[in-house]
């Protein structure tokens, strides 16, 4: 493909420039690889559960689609946001950079409040973990990925301070990329999630 | 390097996921197809809106893309493996029953 070519021959963004840059976005893949494999032992344990529901409430009675539709479009809003934040890294302008990351903090922390109202809901409808193995698998299925976004806020706010501070240098470049990538594959994560988990349990 | 600074493949990316999820929210919700096939639906879109996260938004070509594309196929390999031999091993486990 054009872009492989690109970055081959001579011409490379600042995050790729050095080795160490190259070698760290490299070991970042394998550890998304290790992601993919870890939430694939939850979704596997959820599907084995799902129907446990030990007399409680099944994911029909539950789940809401108007809270996991609008989850599911802030999360993928955030990741179009999140590329145009990278992208304006390599553009290298600093408005671009902070207005759009700023944007994608703003639409995961509203992802968080939705999901965190939900699970307040759910365990004050007495549909908590402890309800059923198909609840307890459902909290930690989602829960899990719910820990990766805030960790991902707490990264990006992190990352962007130090752009702040130092400016686009390679390493902050590479370090901008490495979120991003992160980002995007919460996106992804949840793409399974809302498909499986929630429009199958309603369906 | 018009490639790693245009924003035409985010928006690109950004349309495609926009009508996979819509395409899907009402294939589930709206149609009356029986559940197998709404479900092998529901899979493809799925599977496609992670080839336009991976391609449009996460460049996967770049740098490494060979061995980034074997480590990714890779994990989805070992993903399926887990849930689909899961499903199909306690499906059948009926002689604890």
């Amino acid at each position: 493909m054009e872009t492989t070519t690109s970055t081959t021959k001579g011409y490379r963004p600042m995050e790729y420039a050095s080795e160490e840059g190259r070698l760290k976005i490299f070991g970042f893949w394998i550890f998304l690889g290790a992601e993919i494999v870890l939430f694939s032992t939850l979704f596997a344990t959820y599907f084995v559960l799902v129907n446990q529901t030990a007399g409680g409430p099944s994911g029909k009675e539950l789940f809401e689609i108007k809270i996991f539709a609008m989850e599911t479009f802030l999360l993928l809003t955030s990741s179009f946001t999140c590329g145009l934040a990278v992208l304006a890294m390599r553009k290298q302008s600093k408005r671009g950079y902070f207005g759009w990351m700023g944007v994608t903090l703003l639409l995961g922390l509203g992802f968080l409040i939705l999901e965190i109202e939900e699970f307040a809901m759910l365990v004050e409808m007495n549909a908590g973990p402890t309800r059923s193995a198909f609840l307890s698998a459902f909290f930690t299925l989602v829960g899990t990925h719910g820990i990766h976004v805030t960790l991902g806020i707490a990264w990006v706010t992190g990352v962007m301070i130090q752009v702040w501070k130092r400016g686009f240098t390679p390493v902050t470049s590479r370090k901008i990329f490495m979120t991003g990538l992160y980002w995007h594959f919460l996106d992804v994560v949840w793409i399974f999630l809302f498909s499986t988990i929630y429009l199958l349990g309603v369906a | 390097m018009e490639q790693h600074h245009s924003a035409k493949p985010h928006i690109v990316g950004y349309l495609f996921s926009l009508i996979l999820t819509v395409l899907a929210f009402y294939v589930m919700l709206y149609t009356s197809m029986p559940m197998s096939w709404k479900i092998t639906i529901l899979l493809v879109l799925a599977v496609l809106q992670l080839l336009v996260q991976l391609f449009y938004f996460m460049h996967i070509l770049e740098g490494d893309g060979a061995y980034q594309v074997i480590n990714v196929v890779f994990g989805i390999f070992v993903a399926v493996t887990i849930v689909a031999g899961s499903i199909w091993i306690m499906l059948y486990n009926t002689m604890l029953e």
